[in-house]
């Protein structure tokens, strides 16, 4: 699912321009399958599959892939429309520095809701 | 042409809330029953101008939004540079009471979301017969934090953003986008710790759930309505208030946390049946 994010996000002009400050890596955990994404000036620059033995990112979000596709679903049940309610019902883990994340909320979250538009197709 | 004005007006309220002065900025429409509206935790009354807006609804009623203290337009009481706002249950009944009072408002149906969707549960359980009727839109009788409430007041972070970011979810992903944005500019507006201060009353002082079954809906009919995909006030919660003190619970398709703003059409016809019931009180 990660596949396309870079493409996703960078071509999404208003959300690069929303994540422009952004300058971070964070890493998506989908059961123990890791993927380290880096982001530049709002842009999606490189995701790099793992397994790794030294990662090195900011901040985490870990759930389960069951967790991942029905939040991924172009209209996702009740429940997996947000990560916050991933969070609230602790189906996801948001952990490390997050203070990138928070600080760009709205943006994080639409990056990481992006698949959603190719689950569309 | 002639101007194209809205039927509301904006007015400023002088009066005293809590032992304090305080300006208050009052919106109203429409005549009839008193409708007072209370906005959700961080925002303010602009939420409900697609009811004030809304012939159908201001032909009967006459419905009336305050900006809580700290809030949108009204000011927050002199001397606020130095103490941190926290909205306490005590202090939310007896702010409603004394606007109330203040606008000369005759047992005023009273209608609030999320945080104003908690506290008509207080108003129902201590003052009902100040009320005609009381109506919890994402009600429920408690929500424990499920994020570091700290984040939305520091100075590293933009506390505007960060409360428009926490609560985007709350939104229904099937709202119209300018629903959604218009909800979150609202957010993005308020004060520095306003949001932050409100939910010390949402997620930690203004927890019901023990005192529910004193609520005697006989003495003020209690109307519950919730968004569907309101996950921080969920449709079971809403649900368990209505079981405990016979309430009306509708669960409203399509809509999330805050539906007066979010995709106004749409609540408005979920809201137009309750206010007819009202009318026939």
């Amino acid at each position: 699912m990660l596949d396309a994010i870079a493409r996703l996000v960078n071509s999404d002009a208003g959300l690069v321009r929303r994540g422009r400050f952004v300058d971070t890596t964070f890493l998506i955990a989908i059961d123990d399958a890791d993927a380290l994404i880096r982001i530049q000036e709002g842009r999606v620059t490189k995701v790099t599959q793992g397994p790794f033995i030294t990662p090195d990112y900011a901040f985490a979000l870990r759930a389960s892939r069951e967790v991942w596709e029905k939040f991924w679903q172009p209209l996702p049940p009740f429940g997996f429309t947000d990560i916050f309610a991933l969070v609230k019902q602790k189906l996801m883990r948001v952990e490390g520095d997050i203070h990138p994340f928070m600080a760009n909320l709205l943006y994080f979250k639409d990056v990481i809701a992006a698949p959603r538009r190719e689950t569309k197709r | 042409m002639s101007p194209r004005y809205e039927p509301i007006t904006g007015r400023y309220l002088n009066c005293t809330l809590l032992g304090e002065s305080h300006r208050l900025y009052v919106e109203e429409a429409g005549q009839g029953i008193p409708l007072l509206c209370l906005h959700t935790a961080g925002a303010d009354g602009r939420q409900f101008r697609g009811l004030m807006n809304d012939e159908r609804i201001t032909k009967s009623f006459r419905i009336i939004a305050f900006d809580m203290p700290w809030h949108g337009k009204s000011s927050p009481p002199a001397g606020w540079q130095d103490r941190e706002y926290q909205l306490t249950s005590r202090d939310y009944v007896d702010l409603i009471v004394g606007v109330a009072d203040a606008l000369e408002l005759d047992r005023p149906v009273t209608m609030g979301c999320s945080i104003g969707g908690r506290i008509v549960l207080h108003l129902a359980h201590e003052k009902p017969e100040r009320f005609r009727a009381l109506i919890g839109l994402e009600t429920a009788a408690f929500t424990a934090p499920y994020y570091d409430l700290s984040w939305l007041n520091r100075p590293d972070v933009h506390g505007g953003m960060v409360s428009a970011g926490v609560v985007s979810g709350l939104v229904a992903p099937t709202a119209p986008s300018e629903g959604r944005w218009e909800t979150l500019w609202h957010y993005m507006q308020s004060g520095p710790g306003v949001f932050k201060g409100d939910l010390h009353f949402y997620m930690i002082d203004g927890d019901i759930r023990a005192r529910l079954d004193k609520i005697d809906i006989k003495r003020c009919p209690l109307f519950l309505l919730t968004g569907e995909y309101d996950y921080s006030c969920t449709a079971e919660g809403t649900l368990e208030v209505a079981k405990r003190t016979g309430a009306t619970a509708t669960i409203m398709k399509d809509l999330g946390h805050f539906p007066m703003s979010e995709n106004p059409e749409k609540f408005n016809g979920y809201l137009l049946p309750v206010l007819d019931k009202i009318r026939a009180l």
